[in-house]
């Protein structure tokens, strides 16, 4: 129990901490800012997309993984567990180094569509999705591997098309794996600041998110750094509990 | 109960975290120094462990900003390099430092550009260009405020793509092709050598930075804290930083 408590402790100083720099007086001056608001807007914009284009890509990547039998699966699904243990400051450089400007891909797609990546709010959406993607793919691939298939099979065999079972018998069962995993991406995707910084730079409006808002602002403006601190916590906290409360309150 | 629990648990971690900081390392000299020292001092390292061996003097490199809040909020350090006087101000005026802080080098700022200028950057002027991607430190560090002070008396409003945490990380971007310019110190453009074309900015835009250092009254060494400053003022330090392309004052 003692332990058990310290592990608590480890979560909950730093709250306190937090909790007791915070200037409750100026707070609602400091939230309506428009570097706050900005990177709101941002934050909440960027994330929602990174976790959308991580079930569009990761959903299939997942069943890949889950259901296919191929040569070298291992080494497949180690480099998609790398973002989780990379530094997100490497991930960063390495996307700079493969989709910027002169990069490796990047160089030949400004070319052909005048896209350029850096320093643009799509260059945001990449890094997050990059750091958060894994945790969607591991999550539905562990929920397709533990569910009985025996119950497809039997769709199946009543005649149901592989649409059809996809639909009505596969997805079905694996929700609760599947909107984990969007929690975890979102959770992740939202707090992402290392890629973000190092890919996409750092402007208000474009792509300052709340994460790289608190970064300067701890420089320049404390109270305000405090503030936008308190805003994560806040969503954060929001978010987590009412998506446990919804889904996994039964158990 | 519980709420006592939770104090010692938090009494535990506080005297954990105690053993750590509190100790005095053997011969150990904790130097946070700007960003745009880097080079610099890295040489002043290898010098002033040359000459007293034994002695580890390690660097903490980041925005004059980020240092002064680390020093602020308690982090144990000797001594304190700044890459401008406002920042050594804050710290001197929460009583944190031994001493009058000193001035021992000066900078000025330079456009730094890709190898073979592919924006055709002239001038602070081109930097208000929309298609060119530019980028400064940013506002709070002390590259980021010189730069926007030049912009200022040049009368140019940058069309600004990002706002880079430290000088260092600015010019990687540019470094990388990534950025078309960004202004940066005079020195980081002639530390990075040919990965780099520097473009001047006129006597009369330019802003002349000013470095101070001081020994920090948290020193876990004082002595040695004494030792390194002296040797970064006296003749070496000096010949050093001239060496890197500082002005002395």
């Amino acid at each position: 129990m003692v332990l058990g408590l310290l592990g608590l402790a480890v979560f909950v100083v730093p709250l306190a901490g937090l909790l007791a720099r915070v200037p409750w007086a100026r707070l609602p001056a400091l939230l309506g800012g428009d570097v706050v608001t900005d990177a709101l807007r941002l934050s909440a914009v960027t994330s929602l997309a990174a976790v959308a284009i991580s079930a569009v890509l990761g959903i299939p990547l997942a069943w890949l993984l889950a259901r296919v039998e191929f040569p070298g699966k291992r080494v497949v699904r180690a480099v998609v567990m790398l973002p989780l243990v990379l530094p997100p400051v490497v991930g960063g450089s390495a996307l700079l180094f493969a989709l910027g400007r002169r990069g490796l891909v990047g160089e030949a797609l400004g070319d052909a569509t005048g896209l350029v990546l850096p320093f643009s709010t799509l260059g945001v959406v990449v890094a997050a999705t990059f750091v958060a993607m894994p945790f969607l793919v591991l999550t539905v691939e562990g929920g397709l591997r533990s569910m009985d298939r025996r119950f497809e099979g039997a769709a199946a065999t009543l005649g149901a098309g592989r649409w059809t079972v996809l639909r009505r018998v596969t997805l079905p069962m694996v929700a609760p794996s599947l909107v984990a995993g969007v929690v975890l991406t979102w959770a992740r995707a939202f707090g992402e600041f290392g890629a973000t910084i190092t890919f996409a730079g750092n402007l208000q409006g474009r792509t300052q998110t709340l994460p790289l808002a608190v970064f300067v602002a701890l420089e320049t403006d404390r109270d305000t750094a405090v503030a936008i601190s308190l805003v994560m916590v806040a969503v954060s906290l929001i978010v987590l509990a009412a998506l446990r409360d919804r889904w996994w309150g039964a158990r | 109960m519980r709420l006592r629990m939770v104090g010692l648990a938090v009494l535990v971690m506080a005297a954990a975290g105690c053993g750590g900081v509190g100790s005095d390392p053997g011969g150990e000299i904790r130097v946070s120094a700007a960003a745009s020292l880097t080079d610099a001092f890295a040489s002043i390292e290898q010098a002033y462990e040359d000459a007293h061996p034994g002695t580890d003097v390690v660097l903490n490199l980041a925005a004059s900003s980020s240092l002064r809040e680390q020093i602020l909020e308690g982090a144990p350090v000797d001594v304190f390099a700044s890459a401008n006087l406002l920042n050594m101000q804050v710290v001197a005026d929460a009583g944190m430092v031994v001493g009058e802080p000193a001035v021992f080098a000066g900078n000025t700022l330079q456009i730094a550009v890709p190898p073979g200028n592919p924006g055709g950057v002239s001038g602070l002027a081109d930097l208000s260009r929309e298609e060119l991607l530019v980028g400064l430190c940013a506002a709070g560090v002390p590259c980021g405020d010189f730069a926007r002070e030049a912009l200022a008396l040049a009368g140019v409003e940058a069309a600004v793509d990002t706002d880079e945490p430290n000088v260092r990380a600015l010019l990687t971007k540019v470094i990388e092709g990534e950025l078309d310019a960004g202004i940066v110190y005079t020195t980081d453009v002639a530390a990075a050598g040919s990965v780099v074309e520097g473009i001047a900015v006129p006597a009369g835009h330019n802003v002349a930075a000013e470095y101070p250092i001081a020994v920090l009254a948290g020193a876990p060494d004082p002595v040695g804290a004494e030792a390194f400053v002296a040797f970064v003022l006296g003749a070496e330090g000096r010949a050093i930083l001239a060496g890197h392309g500082f002005t002395l004052p």
